[in-house]
């Protein structure tokens, strides 16, 4: 029986992808964004060990609700691919009980998705932290863009369709060329069908303060009207679908 | 008369019988496209609204625009009154002007006081002498019977609410009877009735029938007076759209001019009248513009409903309501849905005359409305959260396919069923009462009988539930007890004639009781039994606090532990309802519903279990505690689903809160979920859902600067309210409760 380390579930529409879903929040990962609004996901030890069949009971409570609303499950983090084990296993599993599944992932990690593991997932929300590999370091820390590139286009050749989320935070990652490179990323890659632009909020800075963690962006402000739509503008003159 | 009137319709049994259902099945033309087709405001209809638009800022500063102090209002007591008598489609005002209030003292004399005095205004001193001394109120009358216990339960505000000083309401005539075979054939029909009564020996029962239907036939043709007052002849049926809802409305009319009950809804008309309409277009009178015209001034009377009320009963039921239900939608008994091109005229006054909390537009839900319909009223939903929505899967088998809501969630068959509005009793404050073996936990006094108090430190759950069990076989008892006397005496003094003329004889009557404080004490008793809570107690040895060491599991999480004792609460409760007697045999029933009063309730019960403070206020009807639910609002309106509607037929309600983003990037994918959500909820077995889609900076800005939002428009348990209209202490109350940023 595969265990894993869960943080948490919630019950979600319209924001972790399509309709109404079961969204996992798996504990534990290698980035660590400035702009991250879940602090409290970064270590495996934060979650909860739960076996796949537990976590399956718990789906299995909201499995009517989501066929008779529409949506799916997502499994999300942290960093869902630092346990792919555990993530094929529920995966197939709700693939089994006819559920929609999505895989919520920077792609850092997607060398560690097997082709099984991909097998199981209908979808893959893409976060694309940056363009630029420079500012890529900057916003994750740990992080490099390279795997990311590397795993789209390993999802475009299996036909696994993509929505890119590009968080969009003032100062740090609007640079025009930083969200062009972003763009051009997601125009190569065939099976994006949508890029969602996620306006930076402060709504996680209570949590570092409960985790006694200085928030690194407790300064930036929401991105403006005008700042958003000129970003959206670059994706949408790439002839991509934005949200 | 009829041939003429009754052209072109099909079916033959609504003929010879009344029977408004049976025409609808055999005259309804289902709607199954979008919202296309639809017109905007005439230019007529935006003037007139205007018009009304300037007095209300006004009305709202006052508390009240107008009142006539010098004659209480009956059917006829005022001659016509117009907004604009040239231009208006639809006539009809309960006074001789729009939004002057009118009295209502055979209810109570002195809600009719306080109300006028909250305002600076006089009661006319011969209307005081007639209605103190030569003729009693209901509200005296109740008083000259209560017993004891019912008068300390009251005063500790273990019940409340109770429509013991105002009018019940919640009483819906089948107006469109009016329309349908005018007023002569109805009063031939209740003369055979009372006359098939005259071979019966005069007991009790049967004098009482006979003389309602008397007074049934009296406020028959004190309609068709007032009708041809405003030059209008309703003996006969209406032969037109615009006469059906003239004739309907005026129907209506006369029973807000003689009722000021709590709720005074309207039934279920917009398919009936669609049968008028659409014969009207197919004859080429009308066009889709003048159809959509006459509904919505017909909704603009509805609008300007007015009752005068009491700073301690807005307290109550905040923000002015009037409960003017409509029901739209829904399926009828071979699977037909009940949706025409008028379920959608109703719902686009929204958008013609703006959002509005009246009517109380209400869609009887189910997963297979067509499409066009469903993303319509989502849609609706998202622009102006003022509609709500009621199971129809639950409804229909429970009732029948032609039912309508009353008030917030209360189901009737139009013209078949009655009830007796109950208000609602409080069971967390129960739960402490069992605690404290029967005292007050506020007061100190003994208000319920002397019990065995809790006497360990740490409160133990098999204990505390037995005790709980004794508390509320009390509280039933005594809460039916007062119910009882309220209907006795409503009956006697504030028969509803009118309404009940348009109701079928013997009519079925349901005692509507409540709860309020569910998940209070859901959560509480999950304490006790999952995490260790020790009782605190004062000088006295009362109960008064209490300290909780661990966690539990919280109602509104879709979690079994907590949500089976909710499940138990309701329905111990209801067993304990039916085995009290209850006045005229009426069926008993229950609600979760607080409406407002869930601020109230929780002003006057103190610290509790779960660790609620004392003074805080609950969550209104069955939602689960402000801020326990930690999954979002799908879990907890599974919570809710898991309540049984076998044991709770008056409805259970449930109202959530999301922003807009919190359905979707897109409008359509917005609307495309919403709809998803309403399936799923409705599937799952869940019965009401109020739907508010706004940002919390919305209505921190609208608290500030109401002046900027006059018809911003809210859903709180079981009705819409102006947000401006709220008072503070219940703004507030809004929005801390849980706003589920996402779904």
């Amino acid at each position: 029986m595969t265990t894993g380390s869960l943080h948490s579930f919630d019950v979600s529409t319209g924001v972790d992808g399509p309709g109404t879903r079961f969204v996992a929040f798996l504990a534990g990962c290698p980035l660590r964004c400035q702009y991250c609004h879940s602090p409290d996901t970064w270590h495996r030890r934060a979650g909860t060990p739960t076996t796949a069949d537990e976590l399956m009971r718990e789906i299995a409570r909201y499995e009517r609700f989501i066929k008779v609303a529409g949506g799916g499950v997502t499994v999300s983090g942290g960093e869902p691919l630092e346990q792919p084990d555990f993530v094929r296993e529920v995966l197939r599993r709700c693939h089994e009980d006819g559920l929609h599944t999505a895989l919520d992932t920077s792609g850092f990690l997607g060398d560690r998705a097997d082709d099984e593991l991909l097998s199981y997932t209908d979808l893959v929300l893409l976060d694309i932290k940056s363009g630029d590999p420079a500012t890529y370091r900057k916003v994750t820390g740990t992080g490099r863009l390279e795997p990311t590139v590397r795993f789209a286009h390993r999802l475009a050749e299996r036909g696994v369709p993509i929505w890119v989320r590009f968080v969009l935070v003032p100062g740090l990652t609007d640079a025009e060329a930083n969200v062009a490179a972003v763009a051009e990323l997601a125009a190569a890659v065939h099976t994006v069908e949508r890029v969602e632009v996620l306006p930076f909020h402060r709504l996680g800075a209570g949590k570092y303060q409960a985790l006694g963690l200085p928030f690194p962006l407790a300064q930036t402000s929401a991105p403006d009207a005008e700042l958003l739509e000129r970003v959206q503008a670059q994706f949408r003159d790439r002839g991509l679908a934005v949200f | 008369m009829t041939s003429t009137a009754w052209r072109g319709f099909h079916g033959t049994t609504w003929r010879e019988t009344v029977d408004v259902s049976a025409f609808i099945r055999d005259n309804v033309e289902p709607y199954t496209g979008d919202a296309e087709f639809l017109s905007g405001a005439t230019e007529r209809t935006t003037r007139i609204w205007d018009q009304l638009s300037r007095m209300f800022p006004e009305e709202r500063a006052r508390g009240i625009h107008d009142v006539d102090v010098h004659t209480p209002s009956t059917i006829t007591s005022h001659a016509p009154g117009y907004i604009d008598q040239d231009a208006e489609l639809i006539v009809g005002l309960q006074t001789t002007a729009p939004l002057r209030r009118a009295i209502m003292p055979a209810g109570g004399l002195r809600m009719v006081e306080n109300g006028l005095a909250a305002y600076g205004y006089t009661l006319d001193p011969a209307v005081r002498t007639t209605f103190s001394q030569y003729r009693k109120t209901h509200n005296a009358g109740v008083f000259d019977a209560y017993p004891a216990d019912v008068l300390a339960a009251r005063r500790s505000h273990i019940i409340t609410g109770l429509p013991d000083a105002y009018g019940r309401g919640r009483i819906i005539g089948d107006y469109r009877r009016v329309a349908l075979y005018g007023v002569d054939r109805l009063i031939a029909d209740r003369k055979a009735l009372k006359a098939g009564l005259d071979d019966r020996t005069s007991s009790e029962d049967v004098i009482r029938d006979r003389e309602e239907l008397a007074e049934q036939i009296r406020a028959l043709e004190d309609l068709r007076f007032m009708a041809g007052r405003y030059g209008y002849d309703i003996a006969g049926p209406a032969t037109t759209g615009r006469e059906a809802i003239q004739w309907l409305y005026f129907a209506y009319l006369a029973a807000i001019k003689e009722q000021n009950g709590a709720a005074m809804s309207l039934g279920r008309t917009s398919s009936f009248v669609d049968v008028y309409l659409q014969r009207d277009l197919a004859e080429g009178t009308i066009t889709e513009e003048s159809a959509q015209e006459l509904i919505d001034d017909f909704v603009i009377k509805l609008r300007i409903v007015r009752f005068l009320r009491t700073p301690e009963y807005d307290q109550l039921f905040s923000g002015d309501p009037t409960w003017v239900t409509e029901s739209l939608g829904g399926m009828d008994r071979d699977d037909r849905p009940l949706v025409t091109r008028s379920s959608f005229r109703y719902l686009q006054t929204l958008y013609n005359l703006g959002p509005a909390p009246e009517p109380n537009l209400t869609v009887l839900w189910s997963p297979r409305l067509p499409d066009g319909f469903k993303r319509f009223c989502a849609q609706v939903s998202m622009d102006t959260s003022a509609i709500q929505y009621e199971n129809d899967d639950l409804i229909r088998p429970a009732y029948s396919d032609d039912t309508a809501i009353a008030c917030c969630v209360s189901a009737m068959r139009v013209g078949k069923d009655m009830q007796f509005f109950g208000a609602r009793a409080n069971v967390a404050k129960a739960l402490l009462y069992a605690i404290n073996g029967g005292r007050d936990e506020m007061s100190g006094d003994q208000v319920a009988p002397v019990s065995p108090a809790v006497t360990a430190d740490v409160l133990d759950y098999d204990d505390v539930l037995a005790k709980f069990d004794s508390t509320l076989d009390w509280l039933a008892e005594t809460y039916v007890d007062a119910l009882n006397v309220i209907h006795y005496m409503h009956d006697k003094y504030a028969y509803e004639r009118i309404e009940m003329a348009l109701h079928d004889y013997p009519v079925r009557r349901i005692l509507a009781t409540g709860m309020a404080g569910l998940s209070v004490a859901a959560d509480s008793l999950s304490a006790i039994k999952y995490a260790q809570v020790k009782a605190l107690r004062n000088e006295n040895g009362l109960i008064v606090d209490y300290a909780v060491d661990g966690e539990f599991p919280a109602y509104g999480n879709n979690d079994d532990r907590a949500d089976t004792i909710a499940v138990d609460l309701v329905e111990r409760f209801m067993a304990k309802i039916r085995q009290q007697p209850t006045y005229r045999n009426a069926e008993h029933s229950l609600s979760v519903l607080t409406i407002t009063s869930n601020v109230v309730y929780g002003k006057h019960t103190g610290n509790t279990p779960d660790g609620r403070r004392a003074g805080e206020p609950f969550a209104p009807g069955a939602n689960p505690m402000n801020g326990r639910d930690r999954h979002g609002l799908v879990a907890a309106a599974l919570s809710v689903a898991k309540l049984p509607y076998r044991s709770a037929r008056d409805g259970i309600s449930l109202t959530s809160t999301v922003t807009p983003n919190g359905l979707g990037h897109s409008r359509d994918e917005r609307i495309g979920n919403l709809v998803g959500v309403l399936d799923g909820y409705t599937d799952a077995g869940g019965f009401h859902l109020n739907v508010n889609v706004l940002d919390r900076a919305t209505l921190e800005d609208a608290m500030v600067h109401p002046e900027n939002y006059p018809q911003l428009t809210i859903r709180v348990s079981g009705y819409a309210v102006n947000f401006v209209k709220l008072t503070a202490e219940q703004q507030r109350d809004v929005i801390s409760r849980t706003f589920h940023g996402s779904l």
